[in-house]
């Protein structure tokens, strides 16, 4: 299932609910990301995130189907917070529930991995120096190419 | 009718506003006329829409720069994305 959403939610709630509905899996691994309290030696006083509706929660649809198509995923939820946020908010939580631990590891890496460089969202940092717009970093990239067919990146920082 | 424009992320910033609706000239039959359209009246917009990283979606489907489009469409300039 994959949620966009505004409001604030509870991952331990969304765990318990997620793990209720993948009875039967022997694996469930879940990953809770959350607001930084700095960025470039600068405090960040809010996140602001944007999305398009619809489109990204098509992007998102999308990168689940990759990981569908590499592992044996018995059931996804991918929830991911746009609006403002405030440093310790939880922004984003990934859980995979499948038959073995490796697949439901690999596959909310990959996850991960793809909402932070292929996710339709626009990040804005408001730091104390002014805002910022985020973009992806080299090493996030790097991080998503890991999952190419090749397997390799030999490429040096 | 009119197309609809939205522009993302720091894109909006150099438009001035999320959103604008336009009614196309007739020569403005693709999106890449449409940046040379906007480019050609803002100075702002002319930098950040000609920028490599700028991906585009015509009626929530991604589209190339030589897509074409009409008064009856929604055409969206996207900077790079960033999630999670």
């Amino acid at each position: 299932m994959i949620r966009v959403i505004s409001d604030p939610f509870d991952p331990g709630a969304e765990l318990s609910a997620f793990e209720k509905e993948a009875s039967g899996a022997g694996a469930i691994v879940s990953f809770v990301g959350k607001v930084r309290a700095a960025a470039g030696g600068d405090s960040v006083k809010a996140l602001c995130l944007e999305h398009y509706p619809g489109v990204t929660e098509q992007s998102i649809a999308e990168i689940e189907n990759k990981a569908r198509e590499r592992w044996e995923i018995d059931d996804a939820l991918i929830i991911h917070r746009v609006g403002e946020l405030a440093p310790g908010d939880t922004i984003v939580m990934v859980c995979v529930a499948s038959r073995h631990r490796r697949e439901a590891f690999e596959a909310a890496d990959f996850l991960m991995d793809y909402l932070k460089t292929e996710a339709m969202f626009w990040k804005k940092e408001i730091r104390e120096g002014g805002a910022v717009w985020i973009e992806p970093r080299h090493a996030d990239y790097k991080d998503a190419a890991r999952w190419n067919e090749s397997g390799r990146d030999d490429e040096e920082e | 009718m009119m197309a609809r424009i939205l522009f993302f992320g720091k894109l909006a910033d150099a438009a001035g506003g999320r959103s604008r609706d336009l009614s196309l000239a007739p020569e403005t039959q693709t999106i890449d006329d449409l940046v040379s359209a906007l480019s050609a009246k803002e100075a702002a917009l002319a930098s950040a829409l000609n920028e490599n990283s700028v991906r585009f979606i015509v009626n929530e489907m991604i589209a190339s720069r030589d897509a074409a489009i009409s008064d009856e469409d929604e055409i969206a300039f996207l900077p790079p994305v960033s999630g999670g």
